[in-house]
């Protein structure tokens, strides 16, 4: 499945770009409801695990900590593997700078640049 | 019996300026509940935001608005979830989240009913928090259990890391060996 979508979020994964973008407001309950966009995140992984995966979250406006537990689950799952992660957020959007630093903190491979708009 | 845990902040200074939310969990169950949650903690933030006018030629005045709605939303959203799950079928108690505005700090105090169980385990969980450095507390609890475990207290632990937020509790069981009474939790955060 390459897009789920509902009333509030969209997430697709652009097979050419190899990426993964957010779109809207997440706030799931617990990792049960983050299951099927946690195996997105895994499927697109292990379809080219030897490019790297950019996460776009520039459109994400809201994540609760579900979220934010279900994407760093996600990051420390593939950080011992050769899966290389960009991360893409933005200015704009201020819990981006704040909480996307802890995925770094998990996997300090990984590639993190808060974009301004 | 009464429990206070952290930076506990009664109702005790007079405020102009604030909103109450309250609730009764159990008139709707909580896959429908969830969805006012979005509503709520966006109708707070946006509420407040008016308090901070954004000034033609200034965009730090602007910075300063959104900075301040994304913080409410997000607090106030994690403190209604938190209601919510904690309170799930355990008690008819109703869920109330009030948000005050001073002059150089918002206050948010969340109130909700428990169990006994629930209670002491969530003792437990603010305890190892204040007890240690969320920074490093928030990965050990990501980095433990599995993937399909649901992480203890990150939302706490995120308002701690990322908003400078100071952390209060108060457990009240009126009656020794009571099975419910209730827990409010107080969040401050300055401006």
């Amino acid at each position: 499945m390459n897009t789920i979508q509902s009333e509030n979020y969209k997430i697709c994964f652009d097979t050419e770009a190899h990426a993964v973008e957010f779109h809207g407001s997440l706030r799931l309950n617990g990792m049960a409801e983050y299951a099927p966009i946690f195996d997105l995140l895994n499927n697109a992984c292990a379809l080219k695990p030897a490019q790297p995966l950019t996460l776009d979250l520039r459109q994400l406006e809201f994540l609760n900590s579900s979220g934010i537990a279900m994407l760093s689950k996600f990051v420390i799952g593939v950080r011992n593997g050769e899966v290389k992660l960009n991360v893409l957020g933005s200015t704009a959007i201020p819990w981006q700078g704040k909480s996307l630093t802890n995925l770094k903190r998990l996997m300090p491979d990984l590639t993190l640049e808060i974009r301004q708009p | 019996m009464n429990r206070i845990y952290g930076s506990y902040h009664a109702i005790e200074n007079p405020c102009q300026e604030y909103l109450n939310l309250v609730f009764s969990p159990s008139s709707l169950p909580i896959e429908q509940r969830w969805r006012n949650n979005d509503l709520s903690a966006h109708f707070l933030a946006d509420y407040f935001s008016t308090f901070f006018p954004v000034k033609n030629g200034d965009p730090a005045t602007a910075q300063r608005r959104t900075e301040i709605k994304s913080a409410i939303s997000f607090i106030a959203n994690e403190l209604l979830e938190n209601a919510m799950k904690y309170c799930d079928g355990a008690t008819d108690a109703a869920i109330s989240l009030q948000l005050q505005l001073h002059n150089d700090y918002v206050l948010f105090v969340a109130c909700n009913g428990v169990d006994s169980a629930q209670a002491g385990r969530f003792q437990a969980s603010i305890v190892e928090l204040l007890e240690s450095d969320p920074g490093e507390l928030f990965i050990q609890r990501l980095e433990a259990g599995s993937e399909q475990d649901d992480v203890s207290g990150l939302g706490f632990l995120t308002m701690l890391n990322d908003y400078a937020a100071e952390l209060g509790w108060k457990f009240e069981f009126p009656e020794a060996g009571l099975e419910t009474g209730k827990v409010t939790a107080t969040v401050k955060i300055a401006l």
